[in-house]
Parts: C-alpha cells; structure tokens; sequence
C-alpha cells in the first residue's frame, strides 16, 4: 500500500511539476491569458519553424493591417520562422493577390481580402483542413461565417472577423422625454426605433437641421455611404434587402438563378433606390458624398441620429474620449411592411415588416494553394485567431475585427472588458446574433467578377443619387450591364456560382 | 560605312533602353486589347476587334473624354493666365522676389494624393474649414462635392492650386531669357506697361507659351488621383475622367483586356488632339506675332 501510495505521488509530481514549471505567462503579448487549444501561444511556442519564411499580404494598417502584423511578429517571436508582410491599400488589395495567381506566382502564402471575391479567388485557394475545422475556437464560429468561409461545400476561407450591416442610434435622443414629446408633436406617433425604412425617413426627418444635442452645431438625420467606389453598394443592399428579398421566394435576389435573368431592376430595388434618393435630404451638409471614413466619424463623432453599416461608426462611438460614449444602441436593419414578390409581380403586404439581414462581406484570410509552407500559413491563422488573441483583438476598434464567435456574444465581456453600459451592449450583442438566427438572409453576389456586378450597381446608383437618371433608368442600365457581364463572364459559369450564393440565402445547406 | 556602324553602336544601348522601356510596354498593351484578360480568363488569347467595338457603343468612356476635356482644357488656361501673372510679378525687381519664386513652388512639391485627401478635408460640407470660413464671413454652405456643377468645380481647383506652379516656372524661366533690347526699344518709344507686355512680351513669349500649354495639357488629361480621392468619378458620373474611369476597368473590375483597349484608344485620340492642339496654338501666337 506503502509502495503504491509512494509511486502514486512520485508520478503525480512527476506530471504536475513539468507542467507548473513550463506555464508560461504570455500576458507580455497584451492577451489576458492564453487559452488552451491547438493554436493557444503555448502550442504556438512548442513549434519551430526556423528557417522558414511565410509571405502574408493584408490590407494597409489599421485595419486588418495592424492585427496581422502584430501576430505576425508575435508568430515570429514564437516559432521562429521569419514573417514578411505586404500591407496594400484597399483598391489595389484585389489586382495584387489576382494578379500573381494568374500569373501562377507563389507570391504569397497567406491573404487577407474582402469575403465577398471568394468566387474570384476560390480556385487558387488551399481548403482549410479538417484538423483546423475541427478546434474548438472554429467550432464556435458562428454559422453565418462559416457559410461566408465556404465555397460550395468547402471551408476555403479563414474565419477571421464577422461583418454585417445594422443600424445605429442615439439613445439620449430616444429615451429623452423632451424629444419624445416633440418627435409625437410633429408626427403623431411615438419616438421608438424604426422598424421599416419609412419609419426611419421619418424620425431621421424631424431630427434633421438642428441641434439636438445642444453642444451649438446643428445635427443631421442619418450619415450613410454614399460615395461611389467607396463601399456604397454595400449601404445599397441594406437599403434594398427589406423590399426585394421575399421570404417566401426562392431562386436568387440578384438574380433569377433559373434563367440569371438580373433582378436589379425590379419594383423591390427600384423602391429601394428611391428611399435612397429621398434621404439625401436628412443627411448632413455633403453627405451625398460621404465614404465609409466620413459616415464612421459623423456618426461616431456625434453628428447624426441614425447610421447603418459595418461595426466602426458602433465602435467609434464608443471610445473612451467619445462625447456620445454610452448614448448609442443597435437594432436590426429596418424592414419594410410591403415586399416585391417576383413571381407573382406583385407587392406582398405583411403586418410584422419583413427583414432581410445582409450578412455583408468583411475581412476573411486564406492560404494559397501554391504556398509551400501551407502548414506554417494554417498555423498562423489560426495563431492569429486563437481566442486569445481574439479578445485582445475586439477590444481595439480600429483592427476592424469584429465578433464572429458564439462566445462573442456575451454582454458582460463588453461590460467589464470595455465598459459598455447594459443597453448598448446588450443591445449590441442581442442584434448581432440575432442576424444568425434569420432564415431571410442576404449574402454578397460572390461570384466569379463580383467586382465588375458591384462597380456597375454603384455607377447606377450614384447616377439616380445624382439626379442624372430616375431610379428606373439607372436600375435599367445596370441590368442591361449585368446581361452583358454574364454573357462575357459565362452564363453557366456565374450560375454555378451563384447558385452556392442562393443555397446560403435558401437556408439549403 | 564605317562611321555609320560606329555612330549605330554608340547609339545601340540608348535604343535598347527606349524599347525596353517604351515601345515594349506599347506593343503589349496593344497585343493585351485584342485579348478577354480579365478576372476569369488570365492571358493572351486572341478576340481580334471585340474589345474596340465594345468600345464604340461604351457611352461611359466617350463621356468620361467629354468632361476630361473641358476640364483639363479650362484648368490649364487658368493655370497658364495666373501662372503668367504671377511670373511677371516676380520678373521684374520686387522685395522678396527669392522668397516669392520659392513659395509659389510649394505646391507643385507636394505629393498629389496626401494633398487631395487635404483638400477633401477642407472642403468637406459639414466638418471641413472651408464652409466654416464662408459661413463666418456670411456667405453661406458651398456643396463643394455633393452637387455635379461645384464637384467639378472643386476638382479643377485642385489641380489649378498645385499645377500653376508649374506654369510658373516655365514663363519665368523664359520671361528671364527673354533679350532686353527690344524693351528698351518699347521704352525709348514711350510705349506703357501694356502697350509693352501686349506687342513685346507677349508675342517673344510665344513658344514658350506653346510649348507650356502642350506640356500641361498633356499633364491635365492624365488627371486621376485628384478625381480618386476627391469624388471618385461623382456624384454620379460628374467628375468621371477618362484616366479614372481606364482605372475602374482595368484594375477595379479587372477587365484588363478592355482597359488596355480603352488606354490605346485614348492614347491615339490625344495623340490627334494634341497635335491639332499645338498647330491651332502655333497658328494663333505666331500669326498674331507676324501681324
């Protein structure tokens, strides 16, 4: 028993001490404390790649651009292997990840891009491999951007970040009884966050062109992106999504995936660009030429009552030295209480408005499939999203890493972390999550020259914004671009493709 | 025989250099026009004149050359009648004249893009100090970007504010070459201060005018990273250049076949034009001088 009790001991040290004296504290890499798993820094430290170079491309810093060099020279520091990277500026990110595959360079072995040019890129990438599926921290991915990582059947991307559209507002303006009661006097109704894109005009209409928040500058209605080529084709989806996206009808919401006969032009788009035109009106001096930077810092500066786009206004709201820290909440997009139904032509009322989240592109990573370090490049993105780099990350607004984890979506972690009040975090998380539950999503085209679709979409749409065409028209006009893209791109070719978009938004998979 | 092989030789390594780094990148660009290059289908192979009439019917480009033509047309004749100003007002003996000649070269130093992003800041509607400033002196809000008329507006005043210097430097430099004679001559014969910039200054600076205006010209229709970071071609297509809008094909969309149709095209138009251009302008000044 003696002997037996001895030998129990000698090996229960024999395992413990190893252990307790080769815990390492990594709290020197800004992370609270590492968490175990594959890709914990722990794991990453037991690894050596001396000798070995991984090449990344990213976007430039800050955004995405910071957190992948700063695990990269954490990587470096780990394992030894020597991390180069390339940051480029959004409009070129695209050219110089194609270009090299085109020209079956090995130029990169691991990319960071825009989710939505998976159609693109699909063929020059390395699937992600079951043991990486398999880790807890992806297994936490939420099922919107695991979707957004596959191709087909295939996880092809990296989860790295999650994005979508949401709106944005003012909650001293809301719960204010002041502005209750003149909000009531003007319109008759209630001040309570808008359900529908009608709602929304409104209430952005009676907080328009005056100062509201008594600080001596006048505020606006609503800051929106609208500049061309900046990112405005995405606000359009949102504003379009609640009109043309029926839930009941299935098939394609750009286009009709039977015949790919282009649904850009239709009566529920055609609304939508019309709400658009409209609200020039409520936004602030110049905002019909706003880019994504200007709608973050007009809202995120204080100026408007209502955004809606990727997480940054949210964010920058939210700083520390913010004048509006604590005063802003989040909702789902509004919606709209009639939908185009384009099977029978006709527009389909209903009571409860009808959403359409638009599960918009956002940073996704991957791994070439000429890299020869492919083991390596896996090991840093998952290294890069390990969850404690991922809380670390959240936390810094401009990363642009947004949450894309169900453990993502605890309140108190936004609470204690960063010292939301309730309702802007709950309200934060609650829409959030709330956008994976949707069985009426809108996904980006994600085909093969989504490029080409959305630079066509946004000239249309720019020039109805612009008074140059009447909605119609300009709709017209880019279903006419759209026919000819097809026919240029492939028919069958864009289908295919198209139809692994369409089985995402017909909840098939 | 000799001699000819010899000056050849010696001629042979600048010729190299000229068609590595000219005529090479020409022909491919030519030899890309006839191909589908684009997101799908990377490389050459051969479509013959698809692309060029595609071209004809694309109504985007040949309005997008429309609008680079006024305005490079309108922001190099004001460029051209301030830079001249201000070179008559340092030619002659001035305090400061050094400090002067340098400080109207600073913008023409500075980085086009970082000083369009600036001037976006600046005329930014509702956070920029231009709108403030107007709205202290009670002029009212200018919508500087967001209406097409004053988009353009802006554009040209970006390049006017950092191409003048430009000009400047030119008529300077040939307002000081100028001989002193046939002013002294003016002067004996009691000619005035415009009596001597119309029938002498004016006419001796001719070529040199031309050959500014030209060289601008052909500057100003290569316009791009003001109309990029300002407007980027809007509002709608207001402010689209021909350059900006080779750029969204090309490199945007990825249709690389089409955009090197689209820049040979362009290419040869404003080789017309400009040659048409520089005949108009040598038979304007030089048929004036000899009247």
């Amino acid at each position: 028993m003696k002997k037996l009790l001895l030998s129990t001991t000698i090996s229960t040290l024999l395992f413990s001490l190893p252990v307790a004296a080769l815990a390492q504290d990594y709290s020197k890499y800004g992370i609270d404390e590492d968490v175990p798993g594959k890709c914990s820094f722990a794991a990453t430290d037991a690894k050596d790649y001396s000798g070995r170079t991984l090449n990344i491309i990213t976007h430039a810093v800050p955004v995405m651009g910071e957190p992948t060099a700063l695990h990269a020279s954490q990587f470096e520091e780990l394992t030894g292997a020597k991390v180069n990277v390339v940051h480029v500026p959004f409009g070129d990110l695209f050219q110089r990840i194609m270009i090299p595959f085109q020209a079956k360079q090995n130029a990169y072995d691991v990319l960071f891009y825009g989710s939505l040019w998976v159609g693109d890129f699909s063929p020059y990438l390395e699937p992600v491999p079951a043991e990486y599926q398999n880790t807890a921290s992806m297994k936490a991915v939420t099922a919107n951007y695991k979707d957004v990582a596959t191709w087909g059947k295939t996880m092809v991307q990296f989860p790295v970040d999650g994005d979508r559209h949401y709106l944005k507002y003012r909650t001293d303006i809301f719960d204010n009884p002041e502005m209750q009661k003149k909000f009531k006097a003007e319109t008759g109704r209630d001040l309570s966050v808008p359900q529908t894109w009608e709602e929304y005009g409104e209430i952005a209409t009676v907080f328009n062109g005056w100062d509201w928040d008594g600080d001596g500058e006048k505020n606006y209605g609503s800051a929106e992106v609208v500049k061309r080529d900046d990112l405005m084709f995405s606000a359009f989806i949102s504003r379009v999504s609640a009109y043309a996206k029926h839930p009941d009808v299935k098939g394609g919401f750009f286009f009709d995936l039977e015949t790919m006969e282009p649904l850009i032009n239709t009566p529920g788009f055609v609304r939508g660009l019309e709400m658009f035109v409209k609200a020039q009106k409520y936004m602030p001096p110049g905002g019909n030429n706003f880019g994504l930077g200007d709608e973050i810092f007009s809202f995120g500066g204080g100026q408007t009552l209502f955004s809606y786009s990727w997480d940054d206004a949210y964010i920058q709201a939210m700083q520390k030295d913010s004048r509006i820290r604590n005063k802003v909440a989040a909702a789902p997009l509004p919606g709209s209480n009639e939908v185009w139904n384009r099977k029978t032509g006709k527009w389909d009322k209903f009571a409860t408005p009808n959403r359409a989240p638009y599960i918009t592109w956002g940073w996704t990573s991957a791994v070439s499939k000429m890299s020869e370090n492919k083991d390596m490049a896996f090991d840093y993105l998952c290294f890069f999203s390990n969850e404690a780099n991922t809380l670390h990350d959240l936390q810094i607004g401009r990363f642009g890493v947004n949450p894309y984890r169900t453990t993502h979506f605890d309140p108190t972690f936004w609470t204690d972390k960063l010292g939301w009040n309730t309702k802007t975090a709950s309200t934060y998380v609650k829409t959030l999550s709330g956008m994976d539950d949707s069985k009426n999503r809108v996904f980006d085209l994600r085909v093969p020259g989504v490029g080409q679709f959305m630079s066509s979409m946004a000239a249309g749409v720019s020039e109805a914004l612009a008074g140059q065409k009447t909605p119609q028209e300009a709709l017209d006009g880019v279903a006419e671009e759209w026919r000819q893209i097809v026919n240029r791109i492939g028919k069958e070719r864009v289908k295919k493709a198209y139809a692994t978009v369409v089985a995402l938004e017909d909840n098939l998979r | 025989m000799l001699v000819s092989r010899q000056k050849l030789i010696f001629l042979l390594p600048g010729l190299l250099v000229l068609v590595a780094i000219i005529i090479f990148p020409l022909l491919f660009t030519i030899r890309v026009s006839f191909s589908s290059w684009d997101v799908m289908y990377p490389g050459l192979d051969w479509i013959g004149g698809k692309n060029y009439s595609r071209l004809f019917s694309d109504s985007r480009f040949w309005e997008s050359l429309q609008r680079l033509a006024g305005i490079a047309v309108g922001t190099v004749v004001i460029e051209y009648l301030l830079g001249f100003g201000l070179a008559l007002l340092v030619w002659k003996e001035v305090r400061y004249k050094r400090f002067f000649r340098v400080l109207f070269l600073v913008p023409m130093m500075t980085t086009p893009v970082i000083m369009s992003v600036i001037w976006r800041t600046i005329f930014h509607e509702s956070l920029g100090p231009l709108n403030n400033i107007l709205g202290f002196l009670g002029l009212g809000q200018v919508p500087w970007l967001s209406t097409a008329g004053m988009a353009v507006v802006s554009v040209m005043m970006v390049e006017i504010w950092q191409w003048t210097p430009f000009m400047f430097l030119l008529l300077l430099a040939g307002l000081l070459s100028l001989p002193k004679e046939p002013f002294q001559a003016a002067a004996i014969d009691g000619a005035g201060p415009f009596r001597t910039f119309f029938m002498v200054t004016f006419p001796l600076m001719a070529p040199i005018s031309i050959g500014t205006l030209i060289i601008r010209l052909i500057e100003a229709s290569k316009i791009m990273e003001t109309v990029y970071v300002l407007t980027s071609g809007g509002p709608g297509t207001a402010t689209e250049t021909s350059s900006y809008y080779i750029y969204i094909r090309g490199l945007r969309d990825f249709q690389i076949g089409y955009a090197a149709s689209l820049s040979v095209t362009y290419l040869v138009l404003m080789i017309l034009a400009l040659t048409i251009l520089a005949k108009f302008l040598v038979r304007a000044f030089i048929s004036k001088d000899k009247a």
